[in-house]
């Protein structure tokens, strides 16, 4: 056998390694990652009347529950900035970390189909889920804006806006990175295990309120307050809201936390993930 | 030309039953084995894959010690019964699953076709399917875009192309996800048995592009249960009976000796003392193909001759009336027959009965028969319901014809004319 024919494009065999993920396939296959993204929007509001307003229906309605609920009837503190502001603006950013989540992790069972069927780097999936997420953020985003530009401008209501703005694109990697790395954690175990599948559909309920989404990170009382940072939306919320709002804890320190965890979580997201994907087929 | 796929040692192992609470037992065994540097405990056990001996084990070997190669250019078909190993072998050349022991090595691009229309989603129109389908088999979006208008025309559904793909018929369907496939260009390309799909016309067209394919030399594996597909597509042959690889070579050869195996011993039937009766016994029955012997594959376009041999032991022959039921796949009975109706009676001593079938008679399947004795035209003296049970075979029909199975079970011959006013 000569030289040549040592050389071989792909070698099958089993994988041993803990880290292994071809990110350079990955790259090949991004077509295939703009078109589910194109799919996930263009199917999921095929047939409604409202399209993707609905986008804006969702947030617009929990906002005003919360209102209702959080600020007239309990009237918990919103730093004396507008409810619609103060509510729209964690709702906004919790719903893109939660639907990052939620929808991540159900990659391997809501595609065990199509994936028995044939290869393609698997992340793909959860990679356009948290793109096809941010068009949904940045419609509610524009949103938020109306609002924002509405109290600013027309009611003259002094909001502190300051050159933490600029940290905005840093806050959504993080947001998309947490939610990538859960994500794709839960989906690992559970195409053996099913039970963290009925977890992740209230504990992502139960964590919202773990984030400064109805009350402000300032109003927890100090000794607690750590338990909140443990949670990487609470930095991600408190930071924006301190952005474009003026109110809330900004912190560098609790964001080089943030985003040391988000390399620990995501590392470990990507093992977990490459040894699942080898196997998952035998045990979904 | 060189090698481009080279199987070496490949075995994948699978766990039977569910998974379940033992799982996470095994998980950490097996991970405590590993952390301490020692080969997996599970990979040493675990049984040779057979559907019908389960034993008590808890791990079957899928496929073990598969080797092979594949040439450039060669056209390989991958047979065997259900449950032979072909699909997870297929599974694991395509990645979808990786396997226990052994690698595959791979030169060149590969694209597999487990099925036609993975990922198509139904909310979204001919157009943006194809592209999804497209990139889903790994072609680049400038590629589709190419071979767009070719794919259209192949799949002939030009009018519906911007309507979604769920008001479409299934058959419209698998054109359009054949169509997208067709055009997949890798250098290697790994066909599950898709040509079981569309009319008669259209698995002309598919078998005609797939003829193309490996007419250009490209490397080709093709996994079928139709054998007059796998002699026409491909140059040699694989065999695989419970995971192991049974024979490679020529694929004439290939076919016969799967053929064979698959009816070894279904075609005759020897009985015991079990069959020896006060008034009667059962020797023997069997079928085989007119001048073949019964250890050969009966094949529909041949005659097909049954026998049984038995013994009656009372003086009064006349007595006694033997009759036959054909039992098909489904259970259901096609037919009852008795010699009787030829004015053939059974008589005392030994009686060795033959009926012949006219060639084209069965439609290529499995076949049951029941036996039925009666004394006095009404009293059963014996009621054996699928006493043996034969495979008649397609025959090799010429290829472009019709590659499906017509629908039915047997096939009479009939008188036809067409008069000239």
């Amino acid at each position: 056998m000569n030289a040549a024919e040592e050389h071989w494009d792909l070698i099958i065999k089993p994988k041993t390694s803990l880290f292994s993920i071809d990110f350079k396939q990955v790259w090949r296959y991004r077509d295939l990652m703009l078109l589910f993204v194109k799919r996930d929007f263009v199917a999921t509001y095929k047939q409604t009347i409202l399209g993707p307003l609905w986008f804006i229906v969702q947030p617009l309605l929990t906002t005003i529950t919360f209102m209702v609920i959080f600020g007239n009837i309990a009237k918990i503190s919103t730093e004396g900035v507008p409810h619609i502001l103060f509510y729209l603006s964690g709702i906004v950013m919790w719903g893109y970390y939660s639907e990052c989540l939620t929808k991540t992790s159900d990659t391997f069972s809501v595609n065990s189909d199509l994936f028995g069927k044939v290869y393609f780097p698997r992340l793909i999936v959860p990679f356009s889920i948290i793109i096809s997420s941010m068009i949904r953020l940045s419609i509610q985003l524009v949103l938020f804006f109306c609002f924002w530009t509405y109290y600013y401008f027309y009611k003259g209501i002094p909001l502190q806006v300051n050159s933490t703005v600029f940290l905005f694109p840093l806050l959504l990697i993080l947001m998309a990175g947490h939610g990538l790395a859960l994500g794709i954690i839960i989906s690992s175990l559970t195409t053996k295990y099913r039970d963290l599948r009925f977890l992740v559909q209230f504990g992502v309920q139960l964590l919202m309120y773990a984030s400064p989404v109805v009350y402000p990170l300032s109003s927890v009382p100090e000794k607690y307050k750590w338990i909140l940072l443990l949670n990487p939306m609470t930095s991600i919320i408190e930071t924006f809201k301190y952005g474009f709002l003026g109110i809330g804890v900004f912190n560098y320190q609790y964001l080089i936390y943030n985003f040391l965890s988000l390399v620990v979580i995501l590392f470990v997201g990507f093992v977990v993930f490459n040894k699942v994907e080898k196997s998952f087929m035998d045990t979904v | 030309m060189g090698t481009v796929v080279k199987v070496e040692n490949l075995g994948k192992q699978y766990r039977l039953g569910q998974v379940g609470t033992g799982t996470v037992y095994q998980d950490l065994n097996r991970f405590w084995y590993k952390a301490r540097g020692k080969e997996d405990p599970y990979v040493k056990i675990g049984q040779e894959n057979s559907l019908r001996n389960s034993g008590g084990n808890q791990f079957v070997w899928a496929l073990k010690e598969i080797n092979f190669d594949v040439k450039e250019g060669q056209v390989l078909g991958i047979i065997g019964k259900n449950g032979a190993g072909k699909s997870t072998l297929l599974k694991l050349l395509s990645k979808v699953t990786y396997p226990t022991l052994g690698e595959i090595k791979i030169k060149g691009r590969i694209a597999a076709l487990l099925e036609v229309g993975t990922g198509f989603h139904p909310e979204l129109t001919g157009r943006e399917n194809i592209f999804l389908n497209g990139a889903i088999l790994g072609m680049r979006k400038a590629e589709i875009r190419s071979k767009f208008d070719e794919i259209v025309e192949f799949s002939g559904v030009e009018k519906y192309i911007d309507t979604p793909v769920k008001r479409y018929s299934s058959g419209m369907r698998v054109r359009l996800a054949f169509a997208v496939a067709a055009h997949l260009e890798p250098e290697i390309l790994i066909l599950d048995e898709v040509l079981a799909v569309g009319d008669a016309e259209f698995q002309k067209k598919c078998l005609g592009k797939m003829k193309d394919v490996a007419g250009t030399g490209r490397t080709v594996l093709f996994v079928s249960h139709n054998m007059a597909a796998v002699k026409s597509l491909c140059d040699s042959a694989i065999v695989l009976v419970n995971g192991r690889v049974q024979y490679v070579g020529e694929t004439t050869n290939a076919v016969s000796y799967y053929l064979k195996g698959d009816s070894e011993n279904q075609n005759k039937k020897t009985f015991s003392s079990e069959y020896d009766k006060p008034e009667f016994s059962l020797h023997q029955m069997s079928l085989n193909n007119f001048s073949k012997s019964n250890e050969e594959p009966l094949v529909e376009n041949e005659e097909i001759e049954f026998h049984i041999s038995l013994t009656l032991k009372n003086e009064n022959s006349k007595n006694y009336h033997i009759t036959f039921h054909l039992i098909n796949e489904l259970g259901e009975a096609l037919f009852s027959f008795y010699p009787s109706s030829n004015g053939v009676n059974l008589r005392t001593g030994l009686n060795n009965l033959t009926c012949t079938f006219p060639k084209l008679f069965f439609q290529s399947g499995t076949y049951y028969l029941s036996l039925f004795i009666f004394r006095n035209k009404k009293e059963a003296v014996i009621i054996e319901k699928d006493i043996m049970s034969f495979t008649v075979v397609d025959g090799g029909r010429e290829l472009g014809v019709f590659m499906g199975r017509e629908p039915g079970f047997i096939r009479p011959q009939f008188h036809w004319e067409n008069k000239s006013v």
